[in-house]
């Protein structure tokens, strides 16, 4: 759906998606790296079960939301990648954590 | 301690706000989301070399951003106010934990965002914003693959054409949803189109770049969708259609009144820009004594015109705090006021050439409207007729608006569509009343929330350096 810009020399984070590896440019979004890895899709909504992937990229439509870092329910657009980061499809809702 | 002035978003007027604001030797703290300062308009800006593709007007913000980097405001990147007390206490959300900080007065610059382009198929993966588009060349150099289709209107929709052709990935074809009636009504608009000349000539500017790459336009588009099974494969409209890898999506900008409402300000309908805006007066004052205004969030026209009114904002705050006197102020204020006011001129004909079309404020019964809870244009319709006289009554039939969006991206349709059903316009129609947490919040980060801890390592840091992930 997504490629990089050949950019010579720009800096790149390596990245798990989906657990895939997948380079992405340093400063970008895990939605970004969602769209680079090729995704079909980052979630399946709570209600029906459709698939979706990131819409605006700018924190409004929650259509992004990713587990990332073992952590569920974010928003894949307002979270920079670091390296090692590792971003799985949310799967419905968030399970309780009683932990 | 107490800050002078909390400002909430560092784009183009929160930057100015606070740059100003601190000259003049107040306390300035910004709060924003993103992890560097710009806004939506100049994401990214800092990391840009001179001569991309992005143009002047863009490169623009590198110089506020350098501005307000040096100013001495304490900036707070990668933070989300969830909460605002009117008597001054902001709570935002950092690193999963939850911080609150007090200020005398409050400057909400929260900008715009996309109207929602509510065609059938909207929610499939492959179709995105237009800005959504722009926002990932600006900041991880992402090129779309394939065939990208762009449809609805308004500037930004050619101004991301543009660029795409500039980079190497002209889109497939260009499909306008405006209706012809708007260039009929943006013709009366004349000495509008005059006074915005510059923005009239940099648009046509991009249809000549549009035109020289041979990227097709077809105008007077109706009855759009997306078409695909689990993800998009093509767009069709009234008698045509088009294979596509990508769809992007643009119908204009609206003010984001999420804080502005649920703080129950004032809010006038703009009947030209088809949206509410926060009732504000010529210094940026809301109905609320400590909470202003500025930027797009009170009314949209625009990145120059948001610095402007970031910085009357600025002024006003540093009045209030004694740090000068009426006189100064109206003294440094009447350039900007002059400046705004030219700003504004060209807005009539950009407002009246870029109206949505009716479909796409109320649109047919299958089109799902809240992405959230998957709730149908037809669902909305049912429950107006059931008796439901607003947006706040309809999520008790529906649950439309109630997912974690909170109905930023419905909120506009299901007014629309209940003023329809009861045959009143939709400036009748009570808008969702949101409320506190702005956005979600865990139990966790609630419960790890001290209440007025200090907001910063001594020693003045703008912004910390260590980022970690959880909390």
């Amino acid at each position: 759906m997504f490629r990089r810009r050949p950019e010579p020399g720009a800096a790149t984070v390596a990245v798990v998606v989906e657990g895939r590896d997948v380079r992405v440019p340093d400063g970008a979004s895990a939605a970004a790296a969602v769209l680079l890895a090729g995704l079909a899709a980052i979630r399946d909504t709570p209600v029906g079960g459709a698939p979706r992937a990131p819409y605006c990229l700018m924190g409004v439509c929650f259509d992004c939301l990713a587990e990332i870092d073992g952590i569920p329910n974010r928003q894949s657009c307002m979270v920079t990648v670091a390296p090692g980061m590792r971003i799985a499809r949310q799967r419905g809702r968030r399970a309780v954590d009683a932990e | 301690m107490t800050f002078d002035l909390a400002i909430v978003g560092a784009g183009p007027a929160g930057m100015a706000a606070a740059t100003l604001a601190a000259e003049f030797g107040l306390d300035v703290i910004v709060i924003d989301e993103q992890d560097a300062p710009g806004g939506q308009i100049y994401r990214a800006v800092e990391r840009v070399a001179p001569g991309s593709l992005f143009g002047a007007s863009y490169l623009a913000g590198q110089s506020l951003a350098s501005a307000f980097r040096a100013s001495g405001a304490r900036y707070r990147p990668r933070s989300t106010v969830w909460h605002i007390d009117p008597g001054g206490a902001v709570s935002f959300l950092a690193d999963g934990r939850s911080e609150t900080v007090e200020a005398r007065r409050i400057l909400l610059a929260t900008g715009a965002l996309e109207r929602p382009v509510p065609i059938p198929g909207w929610t499939m993966p492959g179709v995105m914003t237009a800005g959504a588009a722009q926002i990932l060349l600006k900041t991880a150099d992402l090129l779309p693959v394939g065939r990208a289709v762009l449809a609805g209107q308004g500037p930004l929709l050619y101004l991301v054409a543009a660029q795409l052709c500039r980079a190497g990935a002209p889109p497939a074809a260009i499909l306008e949803t405006a209706p012809p009636a708007n260039y009929r009504a943006a013709a009366r608009q004349l000495g509008a189109a005059w006074a915005g000349r510059d923005a009239v000539a940099k648009g046509l500017g991009w249809l000549r770049e549009l035109r020289r790459a041979g990227v097709p336009i077809r105008r007077g588009v109706r009855s759009l969708r997306a078409v695909g099974r689990e993800r998009v494969e093509g767009v069709a409209w009234e008698g045509g259609e088009l294979a596509a890898d990508l769809l992007l999506l643009h119908d204009g900008v609206i003010p984001n009144t999420q804080i502005t409402r649920a703080l129950g300000l004032a809010h006038d309908w703009h009947a030209a820009q088809c949206c509410w805006r926060p009732s504000v007066d010529q210094w940026g004052n809301t109905t609320l004594a400590t909470v202003a205004v500025a930027g797009d969030g009170g009314g949209i026209a625009g990145a120059e015109a948001a610095v402007l009114s970031g910085r009357l904002a600025a002024l006003t705050a540093a009045t209030m705090r004694g740090k000068i006197d009426a006189a100064e102020r109206d003294r440094c204020a009447a350039p900007l006021h002059a400046a705004l006011a030219h700003e504004r001129a060209g807005r009539p004909f950009l407002d009246a050439l870029c109206r949505p079309a009716p479909e796409m404020l109320a649109p047919p019964d299958a089109v799902t409207v809240c992405r959230c809870e998957e709730v149908t244009a037809g669902a909305v319709r049912r429950a107006a007729r059931l008796g439901a006289q607003g947006p706040n009554q309809a999520k008790a039939f529906t649950r439309c608006g109630m997912g974690p969006c909170q109905g930023r991206l419905c909120g506009p349709l299901v007014a629309s569509l209940i003023a329809e059903v009861h045959g009143v316009p939709v400036s009748d129609i009570e808008p969702y009343r949101p409320r506190a947490p702005y956005k979600p919040i865990t139990l966790g980060a609630l419960a790890g929330f001290a209440p007025h801890p200090d907001p910063l390592p001594a020693g003045g840091e703008r912004e910390e350096p260590a980022r970690s992930v959880g909390g």
